[in-house]
């Protein structure tokens, strides 16, 4: 694997605002890489830093080997770019801006095979200003993938979506790295991150506070997982006493709440409903409730990440 | 990078662009039509002794008309379009391809020029059609007097896009600077007719040297004549394309 972005104490401030403090990261080629944080964390800046659109203050950034202020031309022609306030002229047709954007490049990829393979086919005549929210970040992706690009930055992709449209982009996201590319991304959905990005980092207040896998960094927590389950009649007395490992007991009127480290040799949910039986106890409505990024957010900054 | 199949491109874009806004293509294509029939409708093109050899109202008129083509298209499309495009992440969006400046600035100026010359050429050909106007200049002297004139407009319109702030104050002070220019510089209304006070007040505006320059060009006076507008728009053009190359910001 080689480190395709390298950042290295990156700095930059807006007057007395530190909007990114030294922070350091690489980004491996073929993976998809998440910036995740809360509006204002330094997300953009930062990759706005690596497009070469803002100059940083301190610390060096290399993009595919290149310093993106002095290689910017160069750069462009290798790095496909999604950014998060950009448009096109409202009476722009979907077929024109690919046909328009595909001749700045000397070797553009086919604009026609790109409508097709994003789902623009059927919207190719529509203009800009009439496409959804989803349908104009397609074009956005697509145009990104022009140059045949290594590497695909994606600024706040999915913000503003519905969750379907969301979930449609997600796909896509795969899929360009199924095309060998990096992507390098910005999100504000914890969700998002946890469910497409290979590595994250989360970023707070212009700092990388956690940077890992998201299976590591939540099993990295310690959190608890939870199974909680309805009953009619009151569980016996010592019920908790008789799991493998320690367990605590949660009792509120019928709902009942069984908590454990997270990480245990046999998995709670059927240690619990192994139990239940063979005590023969009646229950409902069984489920289980495992920590997310969210929860990772909370314990690293105390903070909600939607607060 | 500047390449040709950009330029190209980006020109036939902005062309279709232009006719889909529905105000510009009026203004530039339509307007000096309806102007063009109002004022044959109220004087007829028979000579009239105070106007030069023979000249009748019409005959006046047409360069004058042209005038006005020129200052609207110069002020307010150019204007519009690339503040518009700043403030909407449009030229944000361009920045991130290899697509020269040049070739976006070159395009705009490709297109808003072609609009104007096709706006012209309607009005002449209307002229010539139900007013039977006298032409007595020289053809490439005309067309020559046209460029120079609606060059050093676009590079106005240039400025006024570098330096405004947003699309909407672009919008407003171009409109400030256009409507006296119009009724003070006798694009609209002939300076022969002006209270000497006001004549004096419109040698400070820029469209009234393209008026003076094409009426004379048009009524077949030689350049010579016209040393004082050619230098005063050749002035007007060198500054624009001097401050807009150093005012061009993609966002």
């Amino acid at each position: 694997m080689t480190a395709i972005v390298q950042v290295q104490k990156l700095h930059k401030t807006y007057g007395a605002t530190v909007a990114v403090e030294d922070i350091s990261f690489e980004v491996q080629e073929g993976e998809i890489f998440g910036m995740v944080g809360p509006n204002g964390a330094g997300k953009t800046t930062t990759i706005e830093c690596l497009e070469g659109l803002r100059k940083p203050d301190g610390g060096t950034v290399r993009v595919l080997g290149v310093d993106p202020q002095r290689e910017g031309q160069n750069l462009c022609l290798r790095v496909g770019m999604q950014l998060q306030q950009s448009n096109l002229p409202d009476r722009m047709r979907v077929w024109e801006a690919l046909d328009l954007y595909a001749s700045f490049y000397p070797k553009a990829v086919d604009w026609k095979e790109l409508l097709v393979e994003l789902g623009l086919e059927e919207k190719r005549n529509t203009p800009f200003a009439k496409l959804s929210g989803g349908q104009k970040q397609r074009l956005f992706i697509a145009l990104a993938l022009l140059p045949d690009p290594q590497l695909v930055f994606l600024d706040e992709l999915t913000t503003g979506l519905d969750p379907q449209a969301r979930r449609a982009i997600w796909d896509l996201v795969r899929e360009v790295r199924g095309r060998g590319k990096t992507v390098l991304l910005t999100t504000h959905f914890m969700e998002e991150a946890e469910r497409l990005c290979d590595r994250i980092a989360i970023l707070d207040h212009g700092k990388i506070v956690a940077l890992d896998t998201p299976a590591s960094l939540i099993q990295g927590l310690g959190a608890e997982e939870r199974v909680v389950f309805n009953v009619d009649r009151p569980l016996p007395a010592g019920f908790e006493k008789d799991f493998s490992s320690p367990v605590r007991l949660d009792v509120q009127g019928e709902q009942v709440v069984i908590h454990s480290k997270n990480g245990r040799d046999v998995p709670l949910v059927s240690e619990v409903v192994t139990l239940l039986s063979e005590k023969h106890i009646q229950f409902r409505d069984l489920r289980t409730e495992q920590p997310n990024l969210e929860d990772v957010f909370l314990s690293l900054t105390g903070r909600e990440m939607r607060a | 990078m500047f390449n040709t199949k950009s330029l190209t491109k980006m020109v036939w874009m902005e062309a279709k662009l232009f006719l889909r806004e529905p105000v510009s293509a009026f203004f530039t294509l339509v307007f000096p039509l309806l102007m063009l029939f109002i004022f044959g409708s109220i004087f007829s093109n028979k000579p009239v002794p105070g106007m030069g050899d023979s000249q009748g109202v019409i005959d006046n008129l047409i360069p004058a008309l042209t005038a006005m083509v020129i200052g609207m298209t110069g002020l307010m499309p150019i204007t519009i379009t690339l503040a518009t495009y700043r403030e909407n992440g449009i030229l944000r969006r361009l920045r991130t391809t290899p697509v020269s400046p040049l070739v976006v600035m070159a395009a705009q100026l490709v297109v808003v020029f072609t609009m104007t010359t096709l706006g012209v050429l309607l009005l002449a050909a209307a002229g010539k059609l139900f007013y039977h106007v006298r032409f007595v200049g020289n053809i490439f002297s005309i067309l020559g007097g046209f460029t120079l004139s609606s060059l050093s407009f676009f590079g106005i319109g240039f400025i006024l896009a570098g330096v405004m702030p947003s699309a909407r104050s672009a919008q407003i002070v171009a409109m400030v600077l256009l409507y006296p220019m119009l009724i003070l510089s006798g694009a609209a209304w002939p300076r022969e007719l002006m209270p000497n006070a006001v004549s004096k007040l419109s040698s400070f505006l820029p469209l009234t040297y393209v008026v003076n320059l094409l009426r004379g060009l048009w009524g077949g006076e030689s350049w010579g004549h016209h040393l004082l507008d050619v230098g005063v728009l050749a002035g007007v053009l060198v500054l624009g394309v001097i401050i807009s190359m150093k005012t061009f910001r993609w966002e």
